[in-house]
């Protein structure tokens, strides 16, 4: 209502034709870099591949039941990205948990910044030190100087969850710990003084109360890791792949843009039903506080 | 145990960015253990000619993509706060859309529109040829070697910047709406009552109280950019950024000398970081800013 009332003390003021001005460029830049694509992608998804390759005008649904083609892509990412998040949410927890209730103030702040650090260096040099580590070289060459059998670490499932594990926990730590932290301490203490258990304060006052938060970091690294590339690309060495390297195959190696374009779509498909869920279980709890950004 | 449980995770945190640093100093090969200090690879990797190239591309598209986005980002929430109806709903959805596609896909959306756009504009090039040809003929002989080529649109510096500044405007779009919502509107109204006119308020309230946001969503842009791989290497065409030349070295062999431009480049990017969190922080007056 404020907004109304300024807008009438300023009579005559900020033109009317400032406002369109300001929303220009961001509009063109929605609709020839995000809308204009997109509807290319819509479009060659239910095209045909050209002999030589890239697109040929048709109407098809080919591409779309031809998606069980890449299923493995599919089927790694489908349980490979719940898992991780999975992992991430039961590291994640504890640690926020530790954060938020248990930690003296005084410290609290630098703890913090230690987790969230990592997430803003360099992705793909954090995901290159697994590389390292993981590589025949590493740690199972470390292994074996400790008279251990030869195991392989890198290019397998493991690796690839190891790599989203570290690459994705501050972003679960997070919410989880602004949501702890926003909680009423007074409220353990009565717990505890009706005769609660420790673990029966945790289940049933602190991790209601963590909800927002939990639901919000499992869906932030949910989404992101559906559209995942590099971690499987190093980590998983063409043996365990995302979607999002199928994509790069179908586009790049099989120059198949419409089939690629079906495969995308697919993916993006799966996110909005996920976010639209995500959005729908938030406002329905009312708990708007902790959001995506 | 939970301190020991936290204490554990840090090592994991940390233990493979402090590897990194470690063998950016050592003297010898990556694969024969710390053998000795040296500063060679350093040295090494920044008198590497593609990688000096590189480093310097990145600064530009970082640097330029995150300019671009502040302003036009900026300029979009403010006009935001006018705006109801379906259009506001339209511009929410695009900007949480570009913020949530993942990078792949806008990647390869970018990439074949630019090629769809790009045969467009080709046969547009000659249709009008034919038709040139056909309307000169009337008079005169044309040489049928005639071709009117019209400009296409390049892969290059252009196209890297472009498809970074949708996601980064998008990221200050949020952020500095989230400081306009929150801001202090008595001191506005203040200001008019003080009979200064839209552009004053603007300058002298509205805009120092949005610095914060907007400087910290142009460090978050400037960060994605200069980290960013997957987009890049799609609309890249023949120019390198840090990360691409990164992934290729990775990709032909694991070589000492990534270890020294990756901790340069950890280095960078912390400070970026520092100065982001602190002005975000400042902004969300001593409450954790979002990450």
């Amino acid at each position: 209502m404020t907004i109304e009332t300024t807008s009438r003390k300023r009579a005559g003021g900020a033109p009317r034709w400032l406002t369109p001005l300001l929303m220009a460029p961001s509009a063109l830049w929605f609709l020839f870099l995000l809308v204009f694509p997109l509807c290319v992608v819509v479009v060659y998804s239910f095209g045909e591949r050209a002999q030589t390759g890239g697109y040929q005008a048709a109407f098809t649904f080919a591409n779309y039941e031809n998606i069980p083609a890449r299923l493995t892509a599919f089927k790694n990412t489908l349980m490979l990205a719940p898992a991780g998040t999975l992992i991430c949410l039961f590291a994640g927890y504890p640690l926020a948990y530790y954060l938020a209730v248990k930690v003296r103030p005084k410290n609290r702040l630098l703890l913090l910044i230690l987790v969230i650090v990592p997430f803003w260096t360099s992705f793909l040099i954090r995901t290159y030190a697994w590389m390292f580590i993981l590589g025949s070289r590493g740690l199972p060459s470390l292994l074996e100087w400790f008279g251990m059998p030869h195991i392989q670490m890198i290019n397998t499932q493991a690796a690839v969850l190891t790599g989203i594990v570290y690459g994705y926990l501050p972003l679960m730590v997070f919410p989880i710990y602004v949501s702890l932290e926003k909680l009423d301490k007074r409220l353990l203490e009565a717990s505890d003084d009706l005769g609660a258990t420790p673990f029966g304060t945790f289940r049933q006052v602190t991790l209601p109360l963590s909800a927002p938060g939990v639901i919000t970091g499992c869906m932030l690294v949910f989404i992101l890791l559906m559209g995942e590339y590099l971690i499987p690309q190093m980590l998983g060495g063409g043996k365990v792949f995302f979607i999002g390297n199928a994509l790069v195959d179908l586009f790049l190696q099989s120059l198949n843009w419409p089939f690629g374009s079906a495969c995308a779509m697919g993916l993006v498909i799966i996110m909005l039903v996920t976010v639209s869920a995500y959005l729908k279980a938030t406002r329905s709890s009312g708990q708007r506080d902790v959001s995506l950004m | 145990m939970l301190r020991s449980y936290s204490t554990f995770i840090y090592l994991f945190l940390y233990a493979p960015i402090v590897l990194i640093v470690l063998f950016s100093f050592n003297s010898g090969n990556n694969a024969a253990g710390l053998t000795g200090f040296s500063v060679a690879w350093y040295g090494k990797a920044f008198t590497n000619r593609l990688m000096t190239d590189a480093l310097q591309n990145s600064l530009v598209v970082a640097s330029v993509s995150s300019t671009l986005a502040a302003l036009i980002g900026t300029m979009a929430a403010l006009s935001l706060q006018k705006v109801r109806g379906p259009l506001r709903v339209v511009f929410d959805g695009l900007t949480y859309i570009a913020i949530m596609v993942p990078g792949i896909v806008i990647g390869i959306a970018t990439l074949i529109a630019i090629e769809t756009a790009n045969e467009g504009i080709r046969e547009v090039g000659q249709v009008l040829t034919q038709w040139i040809s056909q309307w000169l003929g009337q008079w005169l002989t044309v040489d049928p070697g005639l071709a009117i080529s019209l400009p296409i649109i390049p892969k290059g510096y252009d196209s890297i910047i472009a498809a970074h500044t949708l996601f980064s405007m998008a990221l200050v779009i949020v952020i500095v709406r989230a400081r306009i919502a929150g801001m202090d509107r008595s001191l506005i109204e203040a200001s008019m009552d003080l009979y200064a006119d839209p552009w004053a308020t603007f300058r002298q309230i509205t805009l120092p109280q949005l610095a914060p946001a907007i400087v910290a969503g142009f460090l978050l842009g400037f960060t994605f950019s200069f980290d960013d791989y997957v987009v890049a290497s799609f609309v890249n065409g023949s120019r390198n950024t840090l990360p691409i030349y990164v992934f290729s070295s990775i990709r032909r062999g694991v070589t000492p000398e990534i270890n020294a431009i990756g901790t340069s480049v950890m280095l960078f990017s912390l400070s970026m970081l520092v100065v982001a969190q602190f002005l975000l922080r400042r902004q969300s007056k001593g409450k954790p800013a979002a990450a």
